[in-house]
């Protein structure tokens, strides 16, 4: 019997994996390409949690998601830009500006939802998740495949995309000699200041987009802390992920799975286990995937030294 | 006479406490090879920097082709047609030759289709000058000759005609350097110009057409070769007639002090470093290792400092088993080690000149009573080394950052020869420094093995191992290649050791 009710929990399973999996491929691939500029963004959370609220109150109040994101996509930039300025113009230390930054996303996101919409509209609150029309409904496979948001989809086209400019385009070229050897990057006139702006402001605006993801697609509402460190998780998934956008997708889907194993195993009711246990479980893949990958890494040489000429 | 190809005219340059570039003026010609010859410190890298465009000087102007010019950034200096090859090179190890060579030549939001195609246009290029390069090698795979032709090779794709090259040969065999010579001289012979960065006198007697000497930033000089000799250069780059005189030998090599049975050693990264060595030094001998750097010297040394865990055979020193002894124990066992990177290792920058004297024996006494310094004693020490090592400071308060790279090294040297080792191990212990203190840190190794010290020397530098060695052994890919007297005659030999053809 016990078996059978845990077959049918694997459809949507797998479902919930990709979808879990989808902000953490957002943004660690975003982080991907700050981390081979050479600038290390532990700011994550606190952007993601202000692209969350960005998106959540532009929604709310245009009722149109394209505003939505594009607000999104706006503030992100501004965040990515404000970091950049801090950390490459001004050289201060990039973990204490990421600190910063974290402190900042939650502090600011709790205050403006508290004064702006706790108590006034916060039931009616009209976030619709967008659904691509699903032609299947073949058994097993059809709900992780064929009924997903559009933004899951979208991650389809990001790896491939991110991929192609990292490797394929000259800009890419630049990024990742910027974040190997910065030196010799300048010394054949490419700016490393440049590159590490752009590197910082994609992977903010790709992690604000992650918040986004979270308030008007996975769910349809805001709450204090919603990306519940799923920012830090980014930063594992982009070493565990060797730097490169497919291992960050895979890896994203490995760590989206752990979250989605929590929330199952939680719904199964009569096991006598307390269901914080399963929540935590993405938590402690986190710790024993960085264990594992102790001393072998393939970190950019010159993350998170600032450039000095 | 040949046209003016670069003037720079009163150039000056400073950085905050040091003056790099004193109103100097070089004028170079068009084909010649120039030499820029000076000790380290005298402003030769910087001055070729700025017209790279590395550096913005304070002052001063810059003639190039006729006409000012004024050069903002390396991209302006390939606009230019000038290029550079840094004395530490500027190659991504991650990228492929190729990527390493096209870098920085597109426009951002270019699409690198057309790789095969400029990779076959590098392996052309790479033929016709006989460079042997192939451009889809990664470059960390490349050897360190073969990263140096990976440089020219850029330069020469990104079009130049004037090449500078910063220490060339700093890194290469005897024939490797003997190559890039004839090399550089055929490019000159076609038209090329080329700014050639050394501090050492064979060289520029062999290569170059005019030399232009610097010293403590300021030109001393511009000369013809084929009108000066190697002992006018050097007082010219020294300021004084340079003597080198080194203590004769007192007594002969006696009983065995260090040896070294069967060693192997892996680098950080896992991979054999040290690939099974032996060897012995005595009492009151100096056993240097020759090599090119990157050939398990630097591992060697780390291992018998107890700083690298060794994997396999026994280290004993004076009898006794130290291959697992912690650098602490070693010390109190007769050990000194004078490292290869003073800045990395051997000093504290942030912390005064006493407290880097007592940075081994600071716990006891009479540095330390009931676990508290004592600075009275600390001083009095500290001073004594100061004066008996002649180390030239304002005051033993200021940090040890302050004072020259040659007094820093004396300092070192003092504070390790001071505890009258059993076994000083000595890595690149001139790197840096100027010929006066490269010439008294020699006297006192040789005064060490005098007084009864064994003395492992590792150096890159032919020309110390020579000066110094009792014996020389030469290491290649992590074994002992071979072992030679102090011969000068052969060079050649020792040559093709390092290289691993012998």
């Amino acid at each position: 019997m016990e078996s059978l009710a845990f077959l049918a929990l694997i459809p949507s399973l797998l479902a919930a994996t990709w979808r879990m999996a989808t902000p953490l491929i957002y943004a660690s691939v975003g982080e991907v390409f700050t981390e081979r500029t050479g600038v290390l963004n532990i700011g994550l959370e606190g952007i993601m949690l202000i692209g969350s609220f960005t998106a959540f109150a532009a929604v709310l109040y245009t009722d149109n998601l394209l505003i939505g994101i594009g607000a999104t996509i706006l503030v992100g930039i501004v965040a990515g830009l404000i970091f950049a300025i801090f950390t490459v113009t001004i050289k201060a230390n990039q973990i204490v500006v990421g600190v910063a930054f974290n402190l900042l996303g939650l502090g600011m996101t709790g205050f403006l939802f508290r004064t702006l919409f706790v108590g006034t509209q916060n039931a009616v609150r009209t976030v619709p998740v967008l659904n691509i029309p699903a032609i299947s409904d073949l058994p097993f496979l059809g709900e992780a495949f064929f009924r997903q948001n559009w933004m899951v989809y979208a991650t389809l086209i990001l790896i491939p995309l991110a991929s192609f400019v990292l490797y394929k385009m000259a800009f890419g070229l630049s990024v990742r000699s910027v974040g190997e050897h910065p030196k010799a990057a300048d010394t054949v006139g490419i700016s490393v200041p440049h590159i590490r702006y752009m590197g910082v402001i994609i992977g903010a605006t790709l992690t604000a987009i992650a918040g986004a993801y979270l308030t008007i697609a996975h769910t349809n509402q805001f709450v204090e802390g919603i990306t519940s460190g799923r920012g830090f998780i980014a930063l594992a998934v982009v070493v565990f992920g060797r730097w490169t956008p497919k291992g960050a997708f895979w890896a994203s889907i490995l760590f989206g799975f752990f979250f989605a194993l929590g929330l199952r195993l939680q719904a199964v009711a009569d096991l006598a286990i307390p269901y914080q246990a399963f929540q935590v479980l993405p938590y402690v893949a986190t710790i024993v995937v960085l264990l594992t990958l102790r001393g072998r890494t393939h970190a950019p040489k010159a993350l998170a030294v600032p450039y000095e000429p | 006479m040949s046209e003016v190809i670069l003037r720079m005219e009163n150039m000056v340059k400073t950085f905050p406490g040091t003056v790099a570039n004193q109103d100097i003026t070089l004028e170079v010609e068009e084909g010649e090879i120039h030499c820029l010859l000076g000790e380290n410190g005298a402003g030769k890298t910087v001055l070729m920097s700025t017209l790279y465009g590395l550096y913005h000087p304070d002052s001063g102007h810059i003639f190039y082709k006729g006409q000012e010019v004024h050069i903002r950034s390396p991209k302006d200096a390939i606009y230019y047609r000038i290029g550079m090859v840094h004395q530490h090179f500027m190659l991504v190890p991650t990228l492929t030759v190729t990527e390493n060579i096209i870098l920085g030549q597109d426009r951002s939001w270019k699409v690198l289709n057309d790789l095969d195609e400029r990779a076959a246009r590098i392996r052309q290029l790479s033929d016709e000058f006989g460079l042997q390069i192939d451009p889809n090698a990664l470059v960390s795979d490349l050897s360190v000759g073969e990263e140096q032709r990976v440089e020219i090779l850029k330069a020469l794709y990104h079009g130049v005609d004037l090449l500078i090259l910063d220490e060339p040969t700093a890194v290469l065999t005897p024939q490797e350097t003997t190559q890039l010579l004839s090399f550089l001289r055929n490019l000159a012979d076609q038209g090329l110009t080329i700014i050639f960065i050394t501090h050492k006198l064979e060289e520029v007697m062999q290569i170059s057409d005019r030399v232009t000497i610097l010293r403590d930033a300021h030109k001393v000089a511009t000369v013809n070769t084929a009108e000066t000799d190697p002992r006018e250069l050097a007082k010219l780059m020294v300021g004084r007639d340079v003597l080198m005189k080194l203590p004769e030998r007192q007594g002969e090599p006696g009983k065995v002090i260090l040896s070294v049975k069967n060693l192997a050693v892996k680098n950080e990264r896992g991979l054999t470093a040290i690939d099974n060595i032996s060897f012995e030094v005595h009492e009151r001998e100096v056993v240097g290792i020759a090599g090119v750097s990157g050939n398990g010297q630097t591992e060697l040394a780390l291992a018998l400092a107890g700083l690298l865990p060794i994997s396999g055979g026994e280290v004993h020193l004076n009898g006794d088993e130290i291959q697992d002894l912690s650098p602490k124990q070693l010390g109190l066992a007769g050990f000194a080690h004078v490292p290869e990177d003073r800045h990395k290792m051997a000093i504290v920058m942030p912390l005064d000149v006493s407290e880097n004297v007592i940075l081994h024996e600071y716990w006891r006494e009479p540095f330390s009573k009931r676990r508290l310094l004592q600075f009275a004693s600390i001083r009095e020490y500290s001073q004594k080394l100061v004066d008996q090592f002649d180390v030239r400071l304002s005051s033993l308060d200021v940090p040890i950052a302050n004072l020259s790279g040659g007094n820093q090294q004396k300092l070192v040297v003092a504070r390790e020869l001071n505890r009258l080792p059993r076994l000083l191990l000595v890595n690149q212990p001139t790197r840096g420094i100027d010929i006066g203190a490269t010439e008294f840190v020699r006297q006192q190794i040789l005064h060490t093995r005098d007084a009864g010290s064994a003395v492992l020397l590792i150096s890159t530098e032919l020309e110390e191992i020579f000066h110094l060695s009792d014996r020389i052994l030469v290491m290649y890919e992590g074994k002992i290649a071979g072992e030679l007297p102090p011969d000068r005659e052969r060079t050649e030999e020792i040559g093709l050791m390092m290289a691993g053809k012998a």
